[in-house]
């Protein structure tokens, strides 16, 4: 600040007031970022730099021993070399250039090194694509990001520190004061555990994501926690895949590892083609069921015909609800079809099939009970039953007679 | 950087299941033993096969949130975190002292402590104490009481019921209730006949199990005919054939099992100052209650 070469470098003035970017908000230099820069300048090598955008600081290193007080070297690009600042210049040099020395600060000391946290939070805010300029403006104005079903807004302090407000993202419109405020990422582990009508989600990535709750004030690492508590995994399988890294376990290799009650699973791959495991992925994978973008294939030379759908994060074998349900499915299609003989009305064929839909596309909540137009409705469920089910629950009053009864689990 | 991952069954049917591990990681988070304190689970998420890769450090304890040796951890968590070269006999263990092995997980390309399960480690005993004390609401609960721990027995693993009967064994020698046995829900001796077993007026029963769920919430509490049916519910104590049964639920919810995961890091080589002692005390069962 009273560094008179600092205040009138041309270049850096310039570089700072463009009028070809946007505006940048006024930061502050806060202490605990300059410390860290000098914590990272004692440890340099005398020909290394800490490289920020734009410009580049180090120690002279003829200058280390001989001059404690005045050996910083400040590099902005396309000029000479500023050497011999003392830390006072060099703290006004970089309160001037606070918005790219907040930047590294938040990435290289509070993120940190760890590869899905750092590739997570740097795509939030594009921090591989924009400039910190860029950034910063749009950070003021709050950006927005998708993860599953939640909405996340990060913003800037005029520190430069970065705030993060997570959201259901079905909530997004909703004033802050009508949602539920929480600070600690791992109190999501009690949002996840129910959805809205309290029954339990054994899976996480379920878009049953219940509402009514928001995190309004978290720091970078919280934030990727609390992603990480709601969504497990993801984070990391997604930074793999941008890294070219995701490992894969198609159907036929993860079933081929189960052991005790699921080994059964592999006798349901018979050779004869794969349309089975389609039936699995329609069920339990399509984007109505799961948020993960399905990547797992029958195995590495052949492909499902369903759609693995849109999600943002890679789901990369087989989960262990789809192995259970496979447990089962396969017990069940090892059975021999049979021809039962029933007589139906035109209407009841359709009620069936508008039950089964119902059931499938879990709707029986929404069906009112008056609504007899429905063929779910539980009043025309029970007429169903009353007309057609035998004293035994026999439908058609034609036995089952398998020889080999599923008693279930 | 000291990371633990607690690895635990977890249930697709099951709320509750996976709030032990919870309530531990908690416990151990607050102590500062590790910089980092991670969940993984078979039936939930992260799972087994993709913890390890939410995990920062490089030193990483894998502590198994299971009763015995066998099946699980045996078999399924070695291969799950594909622990590189895994054989059994990398614990050369009894079916009692498996304490750890230092392998390689491919998925993550580092070495991990594998170690093994927490209800077989000595401390446990202790924890059945605690339970103890926690459902009787006395730290001093001893005289005059038998002790029933109960284990599910052979059905699948032999050493399910080595474990019980180390751990009651420790117990009766340390002389400090009445009587002490071993009872099982699938083989003799069978909890369903409790009260052939004990002489007391007082039983505390102590399930050697992580979380309640069916076995130890609807098949244990009927079995002894704390109730008719399990929906009806019970008190703390029921009285069956004149013997008062004081039902402590499963072992694994007891805040003092934080302290055997701990132990079993510590055992693989884990640095943890103070936090053994500082977990053992926050845990307690408070005098007077």
């Amino acid at each position: 600040m009273s560094d008179p070469e600092s205040v009138s470098d041309p270049e850096t003035v310039a570089a700072a007031e463009s009028d070809d970017e946007p505006a940048v908000p006024e930061i502050d230099l806060p202490s605990d970022a300059f410390d860290a820069v000098l914590d990272a300048l004692a440890g340099l090598a005398p020909d290394e730099r800490i490289r920020f955008e734009g410009f580049s600081v180090g120690v002279a290193g003829d200058d280390r021993a001989a001059d404690a007080d005045a050996h910083y070297v400040l590099e902005p690009a396309g000029d000479d070399p500023r050497t011999g600042l003392s830390e006072r210049d060099l703290h006004a040099a970089l309160a001037d250039r606070a918005a790219a020395v907040t930047d590294w600060y938040v990435f290289e000391r509070v993120v940190g090194e760890f590869g899905p946290r750092r590739a997570f939070l740097r795509w939030i805010e594009d921090a591989d694509g924009a400039t910190v300029a860029e950034r910063y403006a749009a950070l003021t104005a709050g950006i927005e990001r998708a993860w599953g079903q939640l909405r996340i807004t990060a913003t800037v302090t005029d520190r430069g520190e970065r705030r993060y407000e997570v959201r259901h993202e079905a909530d997004a419109g909703a004033p802050r004061g009508e949602l539920t405020a929480r600070d600690d990422p791992l109190d999501a582990r009690e949002i996840v555990k129910l959805d809205g009508k309290g029954r339990y989600r054994p899976l996480k990535t379920a878009p049953t994501l219940r509402r009514g709750w928001v995190f309004p004030d978290l720091g970078p690492r919280e934030v990727y926690e609390l992603v990480e508590t709601i969504y497990p995994a993801t984070v990391a399988n997604w930074h793999r895949e941008r890294e070219g890294e995701l490992d894969v376990s198609h159907w036929r290799e993860t079933m081929e590892r189960q052991s005790g009650i699921y080994g059964v699973i592999k006798t349901w791959d018979r050779g004869e083609g794969h349309e089975h495991v389609n039936w699995v992925a329609e069920a339990c994978c399509d984007d109505s069921q799961c948020l993960k973008r399905r990547e797992w294939e029958y195995d590495d030379e052949t492909d499902l015909d369903v759609d693995g759908g849109d999600g943002v994060f890679p789901c990369r074998e087989p989960c262990s609800v789809v192995v259970s349900a496979a447990r089962k499915w396969t017990r069940l299609e090892s059975e021999q079809p049979r021809t039962y003989e029933f007589d139906l009305t035109p209407s009841e064929k359709e009620q069936l099939e508008e039950m089964i839909d119902a059931v499938a596309d879990g709707r029986i909540d929404e069906i009112r009970e008056a609504d007899t137009k429905e063929g779910a409705n539980r009043y025309r469920a029970r007429f169903l039953r009353a007309k057609l089910f035998d004293d035994e629950g026999n439908l058609g009053g034609v036995p089952t007679d398998t020889d080999d009864p599923d008693n279930g689990e | 950087m000291q990371s633990l991952v607690i690895v635990a069954h977890g249930s697709h049917l099951n709320p509750e299941s996976s709030a032990p591990t919870y309530a531990h990681a908690d416990t151990i988070r607050a102590s500062g033993a590790f910089d980092e304190v991670k969940t993984g689970f078979w039936k939930e998420e992260p799972h087994f096969r993709e913890v390890l890769r939410t995990v920062e450090g490089d030193e990483v304890y894998v502590v198994p949130l299971f009763v015995s040796e066998g099946y699980f951890t045996e078999q399924v968590i070695p291969r799950e975190l594909r622990l590189e070269g895994w054989d059994v006999s990398e614990w050369d263990s009894d079916g009692l002292s498996a304490d750890q092995a230092t392998l390689v997980a491919a998925d993550v390309d580092r070495e991990v402590h594998y170690c093994g399960p927490v209800g077989t480690h000595r401390a446990m005993t202790d924890v059945i104490e605690r339970r103890a004390e926690s459902v009787t609401g006395d730290p001093d609960v001893g005289e005059g009481f038998g002790l029933a721990v109960v284990g599910h027995g052979t059905e699948r693993n032999e050493n399910s019921a080595k474990a019980i009967e180390y751990h009651a064994d420790r117990i009766a020698e340390r002389g400090r209730f009445d009587e002490v046995r071993a009872l099982y829900m699938d083989e003799d001796p069978e909890v369903d006949d409790l009260p052939e077993f004990f002489e007391s007026d007082d039983v505390v029963l102590v399930p050697l199990f992580i979380a309640d769920g069916y076995h130890t919430q609807e098949d244990i509490p009927e079995d002894v005919g704390l109730c008719e049916d399990h929906a009806e519910g019970y008190d703390v104590p029921e009285t069956v054939d004149d013997i008062r049964i004081w039902y402590a639920g499963a072992v694994g919810t007891e805040p003092l099992m934080a302290d055997v995961i701990l132990e079993r890091a510590a055992d693989a080589g884990a640095d943890l100052g103070d936090a053994l002692a500082a977990v053992r005390e926050t845990t307690r069962v408070a005098a007077g209650d």
